[in-house]
């Protein structure tokens, strides 16, 4: 075990960890962030997406040591009202079924339109490939990832 | 009967002392047809970029130390991360990668699907998990470098390309065979067969091929 900061949706976490353990482990039962879901575990569904440093990392396979120094991003960091233009189209088209895999699909959707601000159903594709959803929703996903983009582009900065 | 023993080992060694000149007589004739027979074969032809003594050129020892190179090049733990496509392969029978990451710009993956996303410094614990290196990526769009469905002769070729190998000349292509991704390969992770030869022996026939003249295979 060691003294170990992470610091997760701008807040610093001071804990005790084994520098080895899965970041999720550390993120859900010792800063108590229950948002990000537990999948596989072997970095093969996407449930436990999170962002470090701006990318979309699997928890579940991350190592705890990776993430000292850097912005850890859950889901419940994505925005305070729950108003990021993702959120907003994921509400709006309806997206979830049983809802499960849905924090990483998000944190992952995130990660697409920062990148690609007007992504092509194949750019969706690319992106979100790795993040599986058992309920089958992904025609949802792909509509609120476009409506998502739509809401940006009006959000974004004239000139 | 130690007298019958000397003799017959005089005899031995006067036979082979009569014989020697002859024997470097051939070998040397031998050499001779064997050199201006090589001169006007075309597909033992180094490509032109790779400039190497002709002291040491011999494209027999050449093209046998490539056997071993191809062998390793083509196995999972190397052919993998060299695909036809834009998709990394996975596994012992090299299907394509689940979750079809794509290989990108820089070879490090896209949007979300970073390599670095899955795969961490070291090797996951566990069989099957992904394995791991600070610098995991596929070649770049750029300098695809495709090992899948190349014949021996069509990889030597391009691996000496220079507009293929990503300016390699031979001294940096002498220094890969250390590359921290090659080497990655003899330590796979659980579950995943080695290469079929040890990376030393890999090593010291990717040095032959390349210090022999990197003399492509016929097919």
């Amino acid at each position: 075990m060691a003294k170990i900061t992470l610091n997760i949706n701008k807040k610093e976490y001071p804990l005790e960890a084994d520098p080895q353990m899965p970041l999720l482990w550390a993120i859900r039962d010792l800063a108590g962030l229950k948002g990000t879901k537990y999948g596989c575990g072997v970095a093969q569904c996407g449930a436990c997406v999170v962002h470090l440093n701006g990318e979309a990392v699997r928890s579940c396979v991350t190592k705890v040591s990776r993430a000292v120094g850097k912005q850890v991003v859950t889901i419940e960091g994505l925005s305070e009202t729950n108003s990021h233009p993702i959120q907003k189209a994921w509400q709006e088209v309806d997206v979830p079924q049983c809802g499960y895999c849905h924090s990483g699909q998000i944190m992952s959707a995130v990660v697409l339109l920062r990148e690609k601000p007007n992504p092509t159903d194949q750019d969706i594709d690319d992106a979100m490939a790795g993040n599986i959803c058992r309920c089958g929703t992904y025609l949802r996903i792909r509509k609120a990832i476009h409506v998502a983009a739509e809401e940006q582009k009006k959000l974004a900065p004239q000139g | 009967m130690k007298k019958n023993k000397k003799t017959e080992k005089k005899n031995i060694f006067s036979v082979q002392a009569a014989t020697a000149p002859v024997a470097a007589l051939l070998s040397m004739l031998i050499f001779i047809v064997a050199v201006g027979a090589s001169a006007f074969r075309k597909d033992d032809t180094p490509v032109k970029e790779i400039k190497l003594s002709m002291i040491n050129s011999d494209s027999v020892e050449s093209v046998k130390a490539f056997e071993t190179v191809y062998k390793v090049l083509m196995s999972p733990r190397c052919m993998n991360c060299h695909p036809a496509g834009d998709i990394p392969l996975q596994g012992d029978d090299s299907h394509l990668h689940a979750m079809a990451p794509k290989r990108g710009v820089d070879g490090k993956g896209v949007y979300a699907m970073k390599c670095s996303n899955c795969h961490q410094d070291t090797n996951t614990p566990g069989l099957h998990t992904p394995p791991g290196n600070p610098d995991w990526h596929l070649p770049p769009a750029a300098m695809k470098m495709v090992f899948q469905g190349k014949s021996a002769h069509e990889l030597a070729k391009q691996l000496v390309d220079k507009k293929q190998n990503g300016n390699k000349d031979t001294k940096k292509l002498i220094e890969h065979a250390d590359d921290g991704l090659v080497l990655a390969g003899w330590n796979p992770g659980e579950g995943r067969t080695l290469p079929p030869v040890s990376h030393a022996e890999f090593k010291k026939a990717w040095l032959t091929w390349i210090k022999k003249g990197a003399y492509a295979p016929k097919k």
